[in-house]
């Protein structure tokens, strides 16, 4: 039997340049990955290499340079659609990030699909972006917005979630993996439960696609988003799927160059996906640093990444145990690395601030999931979230950050 | 404690952050506003009872953190008996303080100097202000006063 090879630990922190900055004299810890992670030497390469050696506007220029530049920004859409397990490269749209996909399938699908009394079902636990552009297509359409309600642990309720899924249902958006509390949502039962219904289902995977491997056809969704910058890629640049028939059937969410095939002022007809949602010049050299990150991240293994990022939290969250008066919120049995907690006595923004300045980068707040806080019944939290360089010794650091603040605070 | 954090959160502000003063809804008051801080959640209800152009009383009931605590809490003691212009000008004073825009000036901001570590961490610094923007809006709302019958 031949043993898995190590994951080795030192050296993927060695890829990733800013893990060496010294804050304050010491080495960051940097537990915001759930915010935006750091990005490896590769990524950054990929990107300058595209503005050193290939770039121009692509699609249209006869030169060189813009033949150049298209290849790179085409390839990369290939390299997506292959990480993510498309079809084919045509269902992948470039976006700004999740936000914009989002707000892209809402405006679009929502236009398409939704009419009067119709309904959106959500669930407690979603982003502000897979909430508030439901409601501004719901205003439009006279659509209504529902949203399922989350146990005591943050799992999805599923008996809650199958009783608001009616007739009326029409599109089902959910998180695949929480941002604020880490839970690993059971898509493959929402999958099931929304087609029984003929809804369509969205999933938001900007959480999930640094920790799973995503094989969008098997999870049985017609749209899925991420985003390149909390998977190790550039900001600026994400990724929407959708089927392509559906992407066919849309209308589209912007207008202007690009996305058209004639124009007159009397009559305008649209490019096939997915030009018809890229309009105007997009982000040539971003989808290139997340090929680049696709590519580092598959060369390290994602299952290997996982299973490294699990027993950090695990670890983590036994340490936290330690801690007088901390509580986690989030307990699911499926969770991605993330740990969310409060502290009595002790207001996370002021957890947040001690922490800062022991070099542990946290995140405190609503997470941007004010009604999941308002579940919970805390205005924030206080959250680490872990990626692919993180150590049980930041942990460790985490924990005597912790413990200087309840010096401080706790009277 | 570093010394950074040590001109942060200085005694003054733990011990009111611990034990916040005229902490409470107010029967008497006829001006309140809420303060919230979308940023980290905080929220904050502000009482004045105005009477004769000048603050009698304030107090408030919230939940933030020890700078926001700490800030509404010293606010309701240093508004009272403030007439309503100068409780304006103090609102001002106390916000250039912690912008880092005017230096701490003792006369004018009194005991409230010990908020001026706060300029150093400019992510904080709406957790000190949150409080005094809602006393501004609470005196300045004089046209649609809140009944308290």
């Amino acid at each position: 039997m031949i043993a898995a090879p190590a994951y080795d630990l030192e050296k993927v922190r060695a890829d990733f340049p800013i893990l060496s900055e010294e804050v304050r004299g010491q080495r960051i810890a940097y537990l915001d990955n759930a915010a935006s992670s750091q990005k490896p030497r590769a990524v950054l390469d990929a990107v300058d290499h595209v503005y050193e050696t290939g770039y121009a506007n692509i699609h249209r220029g006869v030169h060189v340079l813009s033949e150049r530049a298209t290849e790179h920004y085409e390839r990369s859409r290939r390299r997506m659609a292959k990480f993510i397990g498309a079809q084919s490269a045509d269902e992948v749209i470039f976006v700004r990030g999740t936000t914009e996909g989002l707000n892209l399938v809402a405006s679009s699908l929502g236009r398409y699909a939704l009419r009067e009394g119709d309904e959106v079902l959500l669930t407690g636990m979603e982003h502000h972006s897979n909430i508030v552009p439901w409601q501004m297509v719901a205003d439009l359409t006279g659509a209504k917005v529902l949203a399922a309600p989350v146990t005591d642990r943050g799992e999805l309720d599923m008996d809650g979630f199958a009783a608001l899924l009616s007739d009326r249902t029409r599109i089902v958006s959910v998180v695949h993996v929480s941002n604020a509390l880490g839970t690993v949502n059971p898509v493959d039962e929402i999958a099931r439960l929304a087609k029984e219904r003929g809804a369509y289902l969205v999933l938001d995977g900007a959480q999930a696609a640094p920790h799973l491997k995503l094989d969008v056809q098997e999870l049985g969704c017609d749209f899925y988003c991420l985003s390149g910058h909390k998977m190790y890629g550039p900001s600026g640049i994400g990724v929407l799927w959708g089927k392509k028939r559906l992407l066919e059937a849309i209308p589209p969410y912007q207008g202007g160059g690009e996305m058209i095939r004639t124009v007159s002022f009397e009559r305008t007809t649209y490019a096939e996906p997915p030009a018809k949602f890229e309009a105007g010049t997009p982000n040539i050299a971003g989808p290139v640093g997340l090929a680049a990150a696709a590519d580092y991240l598959d060369g390290l293994g994602i299952p290997e990444v996982a299973e490294h990022e699990a027993r950090v939290r695990e670890y983590a969250e036994s340490r936290l145990s330690e801690i007088p008066g901390l509580r986690v919120v989030g307990t699911a049995r499926e969770k991605a690395a993330v740990v969310s907690f409060v502290v009595d006595g002790v207001h996370p923004h002021d957890l947040g601030t001690v922490l800062d300045q022991e070099g542990v980068a946290v995140r405190t707040g609503h997470h941007c999931t004010q009604p999941l806080m308002e579940r919970f019944g805390v205005p924030a939290t206080a959250r680490a979230s872990f990626g692919l360089y993180n150590t049980e010794a930041e942990v460790d650091r985490l924990a005597a950050g912790l413990r200087t603040a309840l010096e401080v605070f706790r009277p | 404690m570093n010394d950074a954090l040590r001109d942060l959160y200085r005694e003054v502000i733990l011990d009111h952050s611990r034990r916040p003063r005229n902490y409470g809804a107010m029967d008497a008051a006829n001006r309140q506003s809420d303060g919230f801080n979308p940023l980290c959640g905080d929220r904050l209800r502000l009482f004045l009872l105005v009477e004769d152009g000048a603050v009698r009383q304030a107090s408030f009931v919230g939940d933030g953190c020890a700078i926001s605590t700490a800030s509404a809490s010293l606010l309701t003691e240093a508004a009272r008996g403030l007439p309503e212009e100068e409780a304006l000008e103090l609102v001002e004073n106390f916000r250039g303080m912690v912008a880092g825009e005017s230096e701490p000036d003792g006369e004018s901001l009194g005991k409230l100097t010990v908020f001026a570590g706060v300029r150093d961490y400019p992510t904080r610094v709406k957790c000190a202000t949150l409080a005094w923007h809602t006393l501004r809006a609470a005196i300045e709302q004089s046209g649609e006063t809140v009944k308290t019958e």
